[in-house]
């Protein structure tokens, strides 16, 4: 990735002809990663992959009756000819568009600190690829050492990458960070006579390649929840309490997010619209968002309008607290940025969690007389603009308390509104899947179509 | 097979800009309950060559263009949405049509109009009617993915070693079809440089054939089927979909619908999603109607059906002589990659699908 000229220089330089161009305003976002994958499947490489890339986005704002028309424009390219015709062209297409009077860079308030997140660990380049070949191998050898019926699968996968983004815009404003990703991933397949196979999975994901799980556990977690799976049947169409485990509770908080997004909010595409302040969820719910937390997968210092990011309560004992805005989101409905711009546009949230509670998982099962135990979900049916919840759902039944049998080809259906004030148990048991991390949760009352 | 005297990424930007504000002024005259209007075009061309060391050596300009339309209906403090889409590898003077870009908007407006006035979809095992079209991704979904090669060859698909065996009801034949002129899902060649072609996949009722890539079908000792596909560049190859659809049958679509004593009709679809070992697949229906006695009923709000794949098309009770393929507008996702792809699917009756309502 090392390259003769700066990130800095390159994006002075995309700024200066954007500029010359004729933009009134511009920003500009280089990015350069590298990345590395190696997949085992039963003890045979399956492929090996190894990547760089780059990529600059130009977006530029130029002047127009009641407001500043805005386009944008993207090459892989950075020799200097490429970087000055891609400004030119964003510039050509800016005149075309239609004024906004919210478009704009920030009126200011741009990142000045630059803490260290730790989301880089310089020990971990350069690495040996056998290292990575070797986790993937672990994590099969461990899934089918595990039991008997593990056999097949879609392979074990171990990934490593690296990128650097720079950021600057015509106000001043530049920053830089580096960060990594590293990644081990097994699938495992269970077979059993008389019925029908079943797969799942299981990962780890952090900043540094020490801060994972370890392989072998990561191997026999997913062999775990394969297994588990085997003799899967319907149960019949009822209404119960529906408890999601920690892999599928996180979905929720990206819903709510996605739905207090300061886009979704003034084009009324929402359910959240309109109810700032008001109480949307049982008092037992916070939601909190914070890009600053040290080695989080969401974390970064300045977001993609060069504003600082910071920690925003979401959900406060069950009132909606903020919005999740970006400068341009704010200004459509007279608010400040919460620091969530994503370049290439939108707003999303850093890290995001829900407060653990104080119950155990297991105590929240033992508690649930009768009902579902939600491992799994498929299909994207919920309708942000109503609430309206109805997806695909695997797990196991809870009968008398306990997880009685393994459940398929079911769905859950209810009103998002309605999940979030039915919400009646939060766990202690809070793990982190990439950058959102909620516990076990148990909702009062769905309604589960099957057989 | 997709020919254009103007490339859609040659038109100049202005007029793209004004179609915009032609559909939103146009959307919201159509009914004052339109709250908002959501409408992106995009163009795009696509210019290849492949080279491969035993000697493939060959190069395709795809043209792509997408028009896509969302409204939100508001009334009496309820919100609905919808939206509509057309395109293909098609000139864009062909969605510039007043004609056809207005038939977008007024199916979008009518369907958020309608799901004003819905009710709780009902939740349980009931026989569902589909509407001919991108309700096909029921067949991308349960049948589909399942029958790609790489799954196949590992063994951890529900269709693994299944070839010959019955997996559909008589009279159900499921073709994949790369070389349909103009559509979404067409290519000259797949990504590997493979001339693309039409794949029977299902012949009345039996399993007799995968898709497949280059290096999938060497190590089943299969043929390849023009199915390697890639996002860009920067993605590996993997047996992929084009344009899958059902041959029609000989039933009017009127009498499927009176033959369904209680049930759904399915009239239009949101996207899908299946777990290849398992077998089990949802789709998403985002405008649908009861059936009672043979008549459509009232709409009912949004839901999830689920079924699993080996056993769903052995449900098909009825099939339909109106085959339609959908307006142009599908992407399918597998391992991080999207790539266009068509469906279609003639009337349909299935028999006990599960729909996931809230509803008595």
């Amino acid at each position: 990735m090392a390259s003769a000229e700066s990130s800095r220089d390159v994006v002075a330089f995309a700024l200066a002809r954007a500029r010359a161009a004729g933009a009134y305003q511009a920003e500009v976002a280089l990015s350069r990663g590298e990345a590395f994958d190696a997949r085992v499947r039963t003890n045979e490489i399956d492929f090996v992959k190894q990547s760089r890339e780059q990529s600059l986005g130009v977006r530029v704002y130029v002047g127009g009756r009641g407001g500043l028309s805005a386009a944008a424009a993207r090459t892989s390219d950075l020799s200097r000819d490429v970087v000055a015709r891609t400004a030119a062209d964003a510039v050509a297409l800016a005149r075309a568009t239609v004024p906004d009077a919210c478009a704009g860079l920030p009126d200011g308030g741009f990142a000045t600190d630059a803490p260290d997140l730790e989301l880089f660990a310089p020990g971990d380049r350069p690495f040996e690829p056998d290292s990575r070949i070797a986790a993937a191998r672990a994590m099969e050898g461990a899934a089918h050492a595990f039991d008997p019926r593990i056999s097949d699968s879609e392979g074990s996968q171990a990934h490593s990458g690296f990128g650097e983004i720079a950021y600057g815009n015509s106000a001043g404003f530049f920053g830089e960070y580096a960060s990594a990703r590293h990644t081990i991933f097994a699938e495992s397949l269970a077979k059993s006579d008389g019925v029908a196979m079943q797969r799942d999975a299981w990962y780890s994901s952090a900043r540094s390649w020490g801060a994972l799980d370890s392989a072998a556990s990561v191997g026999r977690r997913a062999a775990e929840r394969a297994l588990r799976r085997l003799g899967a049947r319907r149960v019949p169409t009822c209404e119960v309490p529906v408890v999601f485990d920690p892999t599928t509770a996180p979905s929720l908080l990206r819903q709510l997010a996605g739905c207090a997004s300061g886009y979704a909010i003034y084009r009324g595409a929402s359910f959240l619209a309109g109810r700032l302040g008001q109480t949307i969820a049982s008092p037992a719910v916070t939601i909190v968002d914070d890009a600053r937390l040290r080695g989080g997968l969401g974390s970064r210092p300045f977001d993609g309008d060069g504003l600082p990011t910071r920690r925003n309560v979401l959900v406060d004992r069950g009132r909606l607290a903020s919005y999740v805005l970006d400068t341009y989101a704010a200004r459509k409905l007279g608010l400040r940025s919460t620091g969530n711009a994503v370049r290439g546009g939108g707003a999303s949230p850093g890290n995001l969690w829900l407060e653990p509670g104080a119950k155990t998982p297991e105590e929240i099962i033992a508690s649930t007389p009768r009902g579902l135990y939600v491992t799994d979900l498929i299909g994207q049916g919920f309708n942000p603009v109503t609430g309206d919840y109805s997806r695909g759902a695997t797990g196991m039944w809870i009968e008398n308390g306990e997880l009685a049998f393994p459940v398929e080809e079911i769905t859950i259906a209810s009103n998002f509104g309605q999940m979030l004030r039915d919400i009646d148990a939060i766990g202690s048991d809070l793990i982190w899947f990439g950058a959102t991390a909620a516990p076990t949760l148990r909702v009062a009352r769905m309604t589960v179509a099957g057989s | 097979m997709y020919p254009l005297a103007l490339a859609p990424t040659d038109v100049p930007i202005e007029s793209k800009v004004r179609l915009l504000q032609e559909i939103d002024t146009y959307a919201r005259s159509r009914d004052p309950r339109i709250a908002q209007v959501m409408a992106s075009l995009a163009c795009e061309e696509r210019q290849l060559m492949i080279a491969a060391s035993d000697g493939t050596w060959v190069a395709d300009v795809q043209p792509l263009v997408i028009l896509r339309v969302e409204v939100i209906a508001a009334a009496a403090g309820r919100r609905e949405a919808a939206s509509q889409g057309a395109g293909g590898r098609i000139a864009l003077a062909e969605l510039t049509d007043p004609a056809a870009w207005r038939k977008v908007v007024d199916e979008a407006v009518r369907m958020a109009l309608v799901n004003l006035d819905s009710v709780s979809c009902p939740a349980g095992t009931m026989d569902v009617v589909l509407a001919p079209g991108w309700s096909g991704v029921l067949l991308h979904e349960a049948v589909g993915h399942g029958l790609e090669g790489d799954f196949n060859r590992k063994k951890t698909s529900a269709f693994s070693d299944r070839i010959g065996q019955r997996v559909a009801a008589p009279g159900v034949t499921v073709v994949d079809d790369g070389t349909i002129a103009s559509r979404r899902g067409s290519l000259n060649v797949d990504d590997e440089g493979t001339p693309t072609a039409r794949n029977v996949l299902i012949e009345d009722g039996v399993l007799v054939g995968y898709m497949q890539d280059r290096l999938n079908a060497r190590l089943m000792g299969m043929p390849a089927t023009g199915n390697g596909r890639r996002q860009s560049y920067q993605h590996l190859p993997m047996p992929r979909m084009t344009n899958t659809f059902m041959l029609a049958g000989q039933e009017d679509p009127g009498d499927i619908v009176r033959s369904v004593k209680s049930g759904l009709y399915a009239a239009s679809f949101g996207g899908g999603q299946v777990d290849i070992t398992s077998g089990k697949f949802v789709f998403t229906v985002n405008e649908a109607y009861r059936i009672e006695d043979g008549k459509l009923g009232a709409p009912v709000k949004g839901a999830t059906l689920i079924g699993n794949g080996p056993d769903a098309l052995q449900r098909v009770s009825r099939v339909g002589n109106d085959l339609k393929l959908d307006s142009g507008v599908g992407t399918c996702g597998k391992d991080g990659q999207g790539v266009p792809v068509g469906v279609g699917l003639p009337t349909v009756r299935v028999d006990g699908l599960t729909v996931g309502g809230t509803g008595g």
